[in-house]
C-alpha cells in the first residue's frame, strides 16, 4: 500500500511511539454518520471502498482477497475494484449492483463515520430512507459524465424528507471528463436550481474522483481551479446535529420501569432532546403529574447532568406514574398528545396500505393501533408532482390522514425525529409496512367530544337481566353461518333473552350498499357492522352477527372494540370443498366460472380465526346440535341456574 | 453549553437503548456469551443498561467443550459477578458421536455450535438471543438488521429483512419465531479494545502475550491446550509468545506470535498490524467467499 501516503491518515508514527496519546486522542473523537447515494454506475461502492483503503480499514489478507476477486469478477481491468469490498452478499455479487443497505466503518484523525451504502435502484427506495433514518449527512453522487439524473432528484428528495441538514455534492469520475471546469460549473447549477425548488438550502460541491482518489483526502493537482475542501476534511470538520438537539426542551421516552426492591424505582430511556439535571421539575405525559428528578442512576456513579443521545435512569421526588411508553419532559414546556394527524408516509411492503385497516403503530417507545386514510395525494418522487391515489404502494410517499386508538405523545417530525418518526408494523405478518413522520396534529379530534350518557350500559344491561355480548359467526360462504345463527336467535328468544341478529346479506341491502367486494370495501363493510353492534351491545343486547369476515385484522378491530369477554368468535369450520359442494347460492359456481371477482376461497383469501371461543365442525354436527352447543355455552356461563 | 459525546458514548448509548427495548418487548430473552472479548463488552453494557438491577435475562454459553480452559474459568466468575443466571449447553448428539475439530472438519461446528445453538433456544424457548457480532467483521454482517429476524426453524433470509429505521426496532414476531438481536452492531475492533481499557473490563488473558506450547500446522499457529490435542508425527510443542486476537475453539483458533502483554499494546500491536481479525478463524474459509453468509442463512449466529 505504498501510494497511501496521507498525512490525514499518517497516526502510524503516534500508534508506534506513544500509544496511550494515540488512545488518548482517538477516545474524544465524535461521531458522524452519513450516507453515500447515487445511480448505478455512480461510483459509490468504489468511493467507500476508497474511504476504507485510504483510512487503512483494509487488511493485507482482505486485500489479497480483494486483488483476486478484481481478476476474477472485477469491472477495473487488471486493476483494484474497490466496489468489491462493499458488495457484500453474495446474490449482489453475482447481479454486480448493491441490493440492500449496509453499514461500513472508518476513522480519520478527528472523527469516527459510520457510512450506510444504500442502492440507487428505482424499487429500493425503502432502503435509502431506512439509511438516511440515522444519518446526519448525506453524500449525493453524480457521474461527471451524466450531469443531474432522474435518480440524483430522488436521492436529493429524500435526503430532505427525513431531515438531512447537511448535503455534499460530489461530482464523481472526473477524471472521465478531463477534469472540466466547465462540466462541474454546469453540474453544481443544474443541481442548484433543483435544490432550490425542493427547500434545500445549502450543499457543499466538490469534484472528485473515487477511483483515482482526487480531492477525497488531499487536494488534487488536476482540479487546481477547487479550493474548496476535501471530503474527508469536510466530513471531520462539518457540525454534528446533537447541538440542536441538546438545545431544545427536555423529552424521554420511558423504555423501562427498573425496580430491583421496593427501595429503588428508576425510568430508563435513551434522552430524545434537552438535557437533565437532578433537582429539575419534570412532567410526566400523557397523565401531565410532575415531579422533581432526585437522581440520574449509572453503573459508575450518579451523574450531574444528562445530555439528549445518552442512555439514562432517573429517579423522582413522588411516587407518581410512569410507565413504558410514558414521555418525560421538561415541567414548563411539555409536549402535545393527539390522535389524529397529517403524517407522512413511505410504504415499504409488497402489499399494498389498505385504507382504514389497522396496523401498529410504533412511535418513540409508545404502540398503539393505528389506521391510514387514504392519501391525500402520493408524490412522483421523480418530478416532484403531487398525485392522486387511492392507496400506497411499494416505495410510495403519500400524505395522509392517521387516526390513532388512543392520544400519543407527539412533536412534528421537523422538531424532533423521535417523537415524530413511526413505523407501521402489520398485525398478521409483523413485518414493519412503512414508515412515516407525522407533521402536524388534526384539531378534529378535540373538537368532537363524547357526550355523557345518564343511562350506562350497565344500566341497559341491568334492565334487561342479561349480559350483553356480541356472538361473532365468521367463515366461508355457504359455510352454515346463516343458518346456525338463526336458530340461535330463536333459541335464545325462547329463553326470553333480547336479540338482534345482523345477517351479512341483509346489511349490504341497506346500510353497506355502497360497498362492493376489493378487500378494502370488505374492511369497511366490517367496521361499520361492527360500531353497529357496538351500539347495541351497549343497549344490552345480545348481537348475532353471520358476515364471512375473511380476515383476522378486522375481527380483532371488533373484538377491540368490545369490553373484554363481550366478543364471543364463532367459527363454523366448513371445508372449501365442502361449502363449494352445497354451494347454497349458486355462487361458488359463478365464481368459478370467473363471474364474480374477489370471492372468498376462490380468489380471495379466507383467515381462519386461530383461537376462537367456540368452533363449530359442520360436518359433525347438524345445525340443531350446534345451535344448542352455542346456546349452552352462552347461557350456561351467565346463568348457570337457568 | 453544548456537550459532544464521544463516539464511545454514543455507542454505548445506543446498544443500552437496544438492550432495554429487548427487555421491554421480549417474552423471554437470553443474552448468548461465547466468553471473547466482544461478549465481555456486551456483558458490561447488560450491566450499565440495568444497574441497579442485575440483567433480567440469563446468560446462554453454547458449549463444544473444545473451548480453551482460560475461557472456561472466566466465563463462571462473570457470571457471579453480575448475578446472572449461566445456562452451559452442549449439543448430546455431538457429545455423544465425539464430534471433535480434529477428525471432524466442518461438522464439528455445525454440530456443536449451529445446531446446538438452535437445540438449545428451542429446549428452554428464547424468543430473544443478544449476540456480539460486529458489522466490521465480515461482509455479510454488514448488512444484516440490528433486530434480524428468524424463522420458526431459525433461517435467515438476507432479501426479506424488515426495515430499520430511527432506533425504531420491530419486535413482533409470531409464536416459534425468534429475533437474533446485535446490540454492538456498530462497534469497530478498536472501539472494543478501546471499551475494555477506559471501563477495566475483564477479559481472557489469552488476549495478552506470554509463552505458551504450541504447534504450527496447516498455516496456523495451533495452541496445545490440553491433552487431547492429538501431535500428528513429527509434531512436538514449542513454547513461542503468543497471543489470540479472536478466541474460539482452541484447535480451531490460530494465535499471532507477539510480545504485546498490556492493553496498551495489544491495541498498539492491533492497529499496526496489517491482517484482519477473523484471518485467525478456520470457519469463515470453508466454502470460500460467500462461507459466513452460508452458515448464517443455516442458522449459525
Amino acid at each position: 500500500m505504498s501510494d497511501i501516503a496521507d498525512p490525514i491518515y499518517q497516526t502510524d508514527a503516534l500508534i508506534a511511539q506513544d500509544i496511550d496519546a494515540y488512545l488518548d486522542q482517538h477516545q474524544h473523537k465524535s461521531l458522524l454518520r452519513f450516507i453515500t447515494c447515487g445511480s448505478v454506475d455512480d461510483g459509490k461502492s468504489t468511493l467507500i471502498g476508497r474511504l476504507l483503503y485510504d483510512s487503512k480499514m483494509i487488511f493485507e489478507d482482505q486485500l489479497a482477497a480483494l486483488e483476486a476477486d478484481s481478476k476474477r469478477v472485477g469491472t477495473q481491468g487488471q486493476e483494484i475494484d474497490f466496489a468489491l469490498l462493499v458488495d457484500g452478499l453474495a446474490a449482489e455479487r453475482e447481479q454486480g449492483i448493491t441490493i440492500d443497505v449496509a453499514y461500513r466503518f472508518f476513522t480519520t484523525e478527528k472523527r469516527k463515520f459510520i457510512v450506510a451504502d444504500t442502492p440507487g435502484h428505482e424499487q429500493y427506495t425503502r432502503n435509502m430512507v431506512t439509511g438516511a433514518s440515522t444519518a446526519d449527512l448525506a453524500v449525493i453522487l453524480i457521474d461527471a459524465r451524466k450531469g443531474v439524473l432522474t435518480q440524483t432528484r430522488r436521492h436529493s428528495y429524500l435526503a430532505k424528507l427525513v431531515g438531512i441538514r447537511h448535503i455534499v455534492l460530489a461530482v464523481n469520475k472526473m477524471d472521465l471528463v478531463g477534469y472540466d471546469r466547465a462540466v462541474f460549473d454546469k453540474i453544481v447549477e443544474d443541481y442548484a436550481a433543483f435544490a432550490k425548488e425542493i427547500g434545500i438550502e445549502q450543499f457543499v460541491p466538490m469534484p472528485i474522483s473515487g477511483f483515482k482518489g482526487d480531492n477525497i483526502t488531499t487536494l488534487s493537482a488536476n482540479t487546481p481551479w477547487y479550493q474548496g475542501p476535501t471530503l474527508v476534511e469536510y466530513l471531520e470538520t462539518v457540525e454534528v446535529d446533537n447541538s440542536t438537539a441538546q438545545a431544545r426542551p427536555f423529552r424521554m421516552p420511558v423504555q423501562w420501569v427498573n425496580r430491583p426492591n421496593l427501595d429503588f424505582r428508576g425510568f430508563s430511556g435513551l434522552i430524545a432532546s434537552g438535557t437533565v439535571k437532578p433537582g429539575e421539575e419534570v412532567r410526566v405525559l400523557p397523565s401531565g403529574k410532575t415531579s422533581k428528578v432526585t437522581r440520574i442512576v449509572a453503573l459508575d456513579g450518579d451523574l450531574d447532568e444528562a445530555v439528549a443521545g445518552q442512555s439514562v435512569t432517573l429517579c423522582f421526588a413522588d411516587e407518581i406514574d410512569c410507565s413504558r411508553g410514558d414521555v418525560i419532559a421538561a415541567a414548563d414546556s411539555p409536549p402535545p398528545a393527539a390522535d389524529q394527524f397529517e403524517s407522512t408516509v413511505v410504504w415499504m411492503s409488497d402489499e399494498a396500505l389498505i385504507p382504514g385497516r389497522a396496523y401498529w403503530l410504533k412511535i418513540g417507545t409508545q404502540t398503539v393501533s393505528a389506521t391510514v386514510q387514504p392519501p391525500k395525494y402520493v408524490v412522483n418522487v421523480n418530478t416532484m408532482e403531487h398525485l392522486a391515489a387511492k392507496t400506497l404502494e411499494l416505495n410510495a410517499i403519500g400524505v395522509a390522514e392517521l387516526t390513532t386508538d388512543k392520544a400519543i405523545v407527539f412533536e412534528p417530525y421537523a422538531d424532533n425525529r423521535t417523537l415524530g418518526g413511526f413505523i407501521l408494523i402489520d398485525k398478521i405478518t409483523n413485518s414493519t409496512v412503512a414508515a412515516g413522520m407525522l407533521n402536524f396534529s388534526l384539531r378534529r379530534a378535540q373538537n368532537v367530544h363524547w357526550q355523557a350518557v345518564d343511562v350506562s350500559r350497565e344500566a341497559h344491561a341491568a334492565q334487561k337481566g342479561q349480559q350483553p355480548a356480541v356472538l361473532w359467526f365468521t367463515g366461508l360462504s355457504g359455510s352454515g353461518k346463516s343458518t346456525i345463527a338463526n336458530i340461535v336467535e330463536k333459541k335464545l328468544f325462547a329463553l326470553g333473552r333480547h336479540s338482534f341478529l345482523l345477517d351479512g346479506d341483509n346489511v349490504r341491502h341497506g346500510l353497506n350498499k355502497d360497498l362492493g367486494f376489493t378487500e378494502a370495501d370488505r374492511i369497511e363493510n366490517i367496521r361499520r357492522v361492527g360500531e353497529v353492534t357496538k351500539l347495541m351491545a351497549d343497549a344490552g343486547l345480545i348481537v348475532i352477527t353471520a358476515f364471512i369476515s375473511p380476515f383476522r385484522a378486522e375481527r380483532d378491530m371488533v373484538r377491540a372494540m368490545l369490553p373484554a369477554g363481550e366478543f364471543i368468535e364463532i367459527f363454523v369450520d366448513t371445508p372449501l370443498a365442502e361449502a363449494e359442494r352445497r354451494d347454497v347460492k349458486g355462487l361458488y359456481k359463478k365464481a368459478r366460472a370467473g363471474e364474480l371477482k374477489n370471492f372468498t376461497g376462490i380468489d380471495s383469501p379466507y383467515e381462519p380465526p386461530e383461537k376462537p371461543e367456540i368452533r363449530i365442525d359442520t360436518q359433525a354436527l347438524t345445525p340443531e346440535q350446534a345451535a344448542d352447543l352455542i346456546v349452552e355455552r352462552i347461557v350456561g356461563v351467565w346463568s348457570p341456574d337457568l | 453549553m453544548t456537550r459532544t459525546l464521544t463516539h464511545l458514548e454514543r455507542l454505548e448509548a445506543e446498544s443500552i437503548h437496544i438492550m432495554r427495548e429487548v427487555a421491554a418487548e421480549a417474552e423471554k430473552p437470553v443474552m448468548l456469551y461465547s466468553v471473547g472479548k466482544d461478549s465481555a463488552v456486551m456483558l458490561h453494557l447488560a450491566r450499565k443498561a440495568f444497574y441497579p438491577s442485575p440483567p433480567p435475562f440469563p446468560l446462554l454459553h453454547v458449549d463444544t467443550t473444545w473451548k480453551f480452559k482460560a475461557m472456561y474459568e472466566l466465563r463462571n466468575r462473570m457470571a457471579e459477578e453480575s448475578s446472572m443466571e449461566l445456562l452451559v449447553y452442549q449439543n448430546p448428539e455431538a457429545k455423544e458421536r465425539g464430534i471433535n475439530p480434529f477428525d471432524h472438519g466442518p461438522l464439528h461446528t455445525d454440530m456443536w455450535k449451529t445446531e446446538g445453538l438452535k437445540q438449545a433456544l428451542n429446549l428452554y424457548g428464547f424468543d430473544v438471543a443478544f449476540g456480539g457480532a460486529r458489522r466490521d467483521e465480515e461482509k455479510s454482517r454488514a448488512k444484516e438488521r440490528i433486530f434480524s429476524f428468524r424463522t420458526a426453524s431459525h433461517g435467515w433470509d438476507p432479501k426479506n429483512q424488515r426495515p430499520e429505521l430511527w432506533n425504531l426496532y420491530n419486535a413482533k414476531k409470531a409464536k416459534g419465531e425468534s429475533i437474533r438481536v446485535f446490540p454492538i452492531s456498530n462497534w469497530t475492533e478498536l472501539d472494543i479494545w478501546q471499551y475494555i481499557q477506559l471501563n477495566r473490563i475483564p477479559i481472557v488473558p489469552l488476549y495478552f502475550a506470554e509463552p505458551r506450547p504450541t504447534v504450527e500446522r496447516d498455516g496456523l499457529l495451533l495452541m496445545v491446550d490440553d491433552e487431547r490435542f492429538p501431535l500428528r508425527p513429527g509434531e512436538e510443542p514449542v513454547m513461542r509468545s503468543i497471543r489470540f486476537r479472536t478466541l474460539g475453539c482452541y484447535p480451531l483458533t490460530g494465535a499471532v506470535e507477539s510480545e504485546a502483554s498490556t492493553l496498551s499494546e495489544v491495541i498498539q500491536e492491533m492497529l499496526l498490524t496489517t491482517t484482519s481479525e477473523r484471518q485467525g478463524r478456520i470457519i469463515d474459509k470453508d466454502g470460500g467467499a460467500a462461507s459466513m453468509e452460508k452458515k448464517k442463512q443455516e442458522g449459525y449466529f
